[in-house]
Order: structure tokens, then sequence, then C-alpha cells
């Protein structure tokens, strides 16, 4: 009979429409919060997780406590550190790899670039590998380029008034490179902007020895775990360093994965949490609306108990309504939320130029915001449909 | 000596204590229908004749003395249990309808089976031959609201006949009616009288009451009267026992 009782919620709330929906809205905006902030960092983190299953699980990551990108200060990574790491059991292959602003000229033009030193010969595959760069003009760099240089994307049409194309003139830090290749668009900023060089040729002209940071093959047969464990222990003795107090960081792809994981649920949930604020300002809606039904029906109540209706039967009927009014919002809250999500996607995509704000819609997240808009609206509703299953029939006949 | 009565009050007390006001709105009354019968409770405003409806109806449990329904007592059952003797045993017809305004008027008529969990195929059948008897039939899914008073208290019998109740009860059926429809729904009880069931009504008017079989006069909570009314030459005649 539950059907009916559905019925029966549903004549109730769109018997009262404006009401009804000025009591689901407070869910909606909660519900489409949710839909749309985890849809977006699901989508991150897929794009993010998918780009490392490409990177491969038996790559070791090897760079400064300071960052990425902060050699400055601390102790940086220089070739004493690849050979150590070669020497380290289950190694099968290091490569350094360095970047760094630029000033780029071309036709008078100057702008700021980043510049990538890319290994060329020995360990190029290594870096072909997990850059997996893809080229729609030209070739890639090889053995014994030294001026020569493949730009990105954005860098042959927008940067620039005039459009770079292969065989032009890049003066990068007052020295002419010729451009070779042109890489497809990766949805990376740095990357799609940026100046790839052979390696040998970034250090001359930054006059350095220093890598941002190192990346390293695991033999096949070895758990990049321990190797990542041994690499550590070789670090922490050439550099001369105790346990804890490492001014490096050795993480397995899987590991670097977790870590930013870690970051972006940690940031998920914060955004959850406000978007909680909203859902439970919608509960305390709704139950204010059950409060209000309750007493304007209290003679309907008062009917329907004269005609056989048991105390947990009239609590059904105010718990099913309450509960659908949750579910109502549910589901308006998750088209608004999909929509929102496709719109911040398009605006990453066309605006902000990446393609890390991809919203993805996991079923769970779908049915679980559905269930859960129900279950607050049951919850908001019990009290009042508790009021409503113990009043008295003889009481709520007489009342007007 | 007649069968078993249906119902049976059995020196009942109804007293509101207000904390300073003790108020005895019944006060050791005993009322006995039969199977068949046809009774009226008559009696002014404040004479306790809508308390006595309760207690019949099993809306109500006395402070004192027992009601027997079917020869059961129905002063000790809980709250649950009274809800599903009513459901089971006992159609009500009040003064304003009392009809469920968002649902339909042949949704109205299986609202009672509803709550017996009678399946949705036999529920249609039922309350659509009970709509037809109250010649709604064309008018099944029309809106309480969409409906005259007439119709509207059709329909509320329609909906007390639904479980086949063993007594019909009428509280001031057609106090909130113009005289044709009021003449149209006592013509409906009585005929529904006359196919054997068992009726009470609760009414101030004096008209109205001798349709009855007998009339119970009730002042100050206690019945003072009892009438035996027969009816002849289509007059309905009234006169003490």
């Amino acid at each position: 009979m539950i059907k009916d009782y559905f019925k029966l919620a549903w004549e109730n709330i769109t018997h009262r429409k404006l009401r009804s929906m000025l009591t689901i809205i407070g869910i909606v905006i909660g519900i489409a919060a949710v839909v749309a902030l985890v849809s977006l960092g699901q989508g991150v983190k897929k794009v993010v997780t998918d780009e490392f299953q490409k990177l491969g699980t038996d790559k070791i990551f090897v760079y400064p406590a300071a960052g990425f990108t902060g050699s400055s200060g601390g102790n940086p990574i220089t070739q004493d550190d690849i050979d150590e790491i070669e020497r380290v059991n289950g190694v099968d292959e290091v490569i350094g790899v360095g970047f760094a602003s630029a000033r780029v000229e071309f036709h008078r033009q100057l702008y700021v670039n980043i510049v990538i030193g890319y290994p060329t010969g020995e360990g190029q595959k290594l870096a072909d590998e997990s850059y997996n760069l893809k080229y729609i003009a030209g070739r890639p760099l090889k053995d014994g380029d030294k001026y020569k240089a493949i730009i990105g994307y954005e860098l042959t049409r927008k940067t620039f008034d005039k459009p770079v194309g292969l065989g032009d003139k890049l003066i990068v830090n007052g020295q002419a490179f010729d451009v070779v290749g042109v890489i497809d668009k990766m949805g990376d900023p740095d990357m799609d902007n940026g100046i790839v060089i052979p390696l040998d040729t970034y250090k001359d002209l930054y006059n350095t020895e220093e890598y941002n940071y190192l990346l390293v093959r695991v033999d096949k047969a070895e758990n990049p775990t321990v190797v990542a464990d041994d690499i550590k222990r070789g670090l922490r003795d050439s550099r001369d360093v105790d346990g804890g107090e490492e001014d490096f960081v050795v993480q397995t792809a899987d590991q670097l994965l977790e870590s930013f994981s870690v970051i972006l649920d940690a940031l998920s949930a914060i955004v959850i949490g406000i978007a909680a604020i909203s859902l439970f300002v919608g509960g305390v809606g709704i139950m204010n609306t059950m409060y209000t039904a309750v007493l304007q029906r209290t003679n309907e109540i008062g009917v329907m108990k004269a005609i056989g209706a048991r105390n947990d039967q009239i609590l059904k009927i105010f718990l099913i309504e309450s509960g659908m009014i949750g579910l109502i919002g549910g589901i308006i809250g998750i088209l608004i939320g999909i929509g929102l999500s496709k719109i911040i996607e398009y605006i990453g995509r066309v605006v902000l130029d990446t393609i890390l704000l991809k919203a993805y819609f996991p079923w769970y997240l779908i049915l679980g915001s559905l269930a859960f808009a129900f279950i607050i609206g049951m919850i908001s509703g019990l009290l009042p449909a508790r009021q409503a299953s113990k009043q008295s029939p003889v009481e709520s006949l007489r009342y007007e | 000596m007649k069968d078993k009565p249906v119902i049976e009050l059995r020196d009942v007390w109804k007293i509101y204590d207000m904390g300073e006001v003790r108020v005895e709105a019944l006060r050791g009354i005993n009322l006995n229908v039969h199977k068949g019968e046809f009774v009226a409770i008559q009696g002014p405003s404040g004479s306790g004749k809508s308390t006595a409806m309760n207690m019949v109806g099993c809306l109500d449990v006395p402070s004192k003395g027992h009601i027997l329904l079917d020869g059961h007592d129905i002063a000790r059952l809980s709250e649950s249990q009274l809800a599903q003797v009513r459901g089971k045993k006992i159609g009500f017809i009040f003064q304003k309808f009392n009809l469920i305004n968002t649902l339909s008027a042949q949704e109205n008529v299986m609202l009672p089976l509803t709550f017996l969990d009678v399946p949705e195929e036999k529920r249609k059948q039922i309350s659509y031959k009970l709509m037809e008897t109250v010649n709604l039939g064309d008018r099944t899914d029309h809106k309480p609201n969409e409906l005259s008073g007439g119709q509207q208290q059709r329909v509320a019998i329609a909906r007390a006949l639904a479980v086949d109740p063993e007594i019909l009860l009428a509280d001031e059926p057609t106090g909130n009616l113009d005289s044709k429809s009021g003449e149209t729904v006592m013509h409906f009880l009585e005929d529904l009288h006359r196919k054997g069931k068992t009726i009470v009504m609760v009414t101030h008017d004096d008209n109205l009451a001798k349709f009855a079989d007998r009339i119970e006069v009730l002042k100050d909570g206690q019945i003072v009267k009892s009438l035996k009314c027969y009816h002849k030459d289509g007059k309905n005649y009234c006169e003490e026992k």
C-alpha cells in the first residue's frame, strides 16, 4: 500500500505548489552544490589518475623537498644524485628534467615562457614514455640537435601576433632556436605555451647542473615501493642527512597519486561541508512546512483516523510526504548540479584553457544524492509526522 | 427477546477533568443498538450527544463503564486497535462531509479500504459500485470542491459503506445541506436501513429523528426519554415507550 501513500503525498505536494516549491529550494541548492562540486572533484581526480596511469606505475620521482619548482635554496638535485640512484639495485634508468622561465622573442615581440630541458639520445625513451608528447607537425628532438626547439600548440597561434611555424626562429634568452616540431594541445598551460629544447643546451643556456626532478624507471621484476625506499636510503647517505630530515622527496607514481588524492579529497570534504549547511537549512525548511501541514490538516487527520487509519499509517503518510519533498528537491538539484558542472567544464575548456575541469558523474553520486535528499526529507518530517500520528481523533475532528 | 445487541453501552461515563473544572459529559448512559435498527440520539447542543456518538463510534473510550461491540469490550483497547475496529466495523457520515480535498471522489471512497490494505483492483471495483449506488457514477474523478454539498454527502455515504460496516454512524448528516439535498440524503439512509444496515444518527432535529425506529433523548449527559417510532402512509409517528 506504500504506492498509495506516495500518491497521497504527491497530491498534497502538488495541491500546495507554491509552498512546496519554496520548501524544495533549500534542498535543491544543497544537492546542486554537492553534485556540481563532487562531479568536478571526481573529474579532476579521474583526469589526473588517467595521466598517472599513462605514465606507468613503474616510475619513481625524486625532487627537492622544497618542491618541483623550488630549486632555489636548499640542496638541489644534481648529476651526483643521478649517479647515486643508478647504483641502487632494481633501477633501470634515471633521467633528469629541468625547466625554467625564459624571455622568448619573435618578430620583436617579447614573451615570458617556460623552457623545458628534454633529454635527447640516451634517456630520451624514458622521457618520451612519461611526457607522452603527440606531434601535429614536424619531428621530435633527436640526438645531436643543439639549437632546435619544439613548441606547444598555443604558442603557434595565440602567444604572438604572428603565427609561429616550422622553420621559424625563436630567440630564447638571447639565443636563436629553429622550430622543428609542434606538440598537440595537452591541456596543461605550461606545456601548451612551452618551448622544449635539448637538455644539454638547456644546461648551457642557464649555466646550471641542477634538475627540477629526476625520473626513475624501475626494473620490470622489481617492486617500485621497495626500490623507492632503497633510493631514499642511498640518497640519505650520499647527501649526508638523517632519516626524517631529508631535503629531497622520493615517491613512486602510486604514492604521488595518493598524496594528490588526499589533497583533493580534503578539498572535496570542505566544499561538501559547506554545501551541507544548505542541506541542513533545507531540512529545517521541510520541518517547518510539515509542522504547518500537520496543523492545517488536523481535521483531515481526524477523519482518516475515524475511517480506520492507524497511528503508524498516519505517520507513514506524513513521513513519505516530507521524504518526497526532499526527493523532488534532490531530482531538481541533481539536474541543476549537472548543468552547473557542465557550464564550469565549458568555461574551463574555453576560457581557462584547461582539460583538468572535466565533470564526471559516477552512479553512486547520483543515486547517493537522491537517497540522501529523501532521507533528509524524512528526518525533517519525523517530528511533525509523530505529532500528527499521536493526535486524538476526537480532538482532531473538532478542529476547524 | 431480540438477538444480542451490536453495540451496547453499559453505565458509560465521560468526565473531562480540566484542572479546576470537572465536566461530566456523559453520566451513566445505557444504550443497546440491535442489528438492523435505526436509532436516533437526539438532544440540544451540550447534551452530550456528540460525546455519546464518539463512544459508539469507538473514537473515544469512556472514563467509566463498558462499551461492548459485538460482545467485546472496547474500553480497554489501544488506540491502534480502536482504529482497526473503526476501520472494519463502523462507517462515519459527518455533518461537514469531511472528504479529503486533494483526492478525487472515488479515491475518497477507496481510502478506508486502503487503510485495510485491500488490493487496488478490488478497491476500485467496490468504490465504483458504491459511487453508482449513490448516483454519482459519472462524478468519480471530480474533486470534492467540484461537487455540491449534497453530492459531497453522498460521496461520504459511499465512503462510509466502503468496508461494508456493521454500523453506520451519522452525525447531523443534513446539517450543512439545503432541504432538498437533505431529503435525498435521508432517503439514502432510509433505503440502507430497509436493506438491513444498522444506523445510529445524532441530531438535534425532531423531524430528522422521526426517520428512526427509536429515539433516545439526551439531556445533561443522561438519557431522559426513549421514543418508539412507526411509519405509516409516508408519515412518521413517535410515542413514548
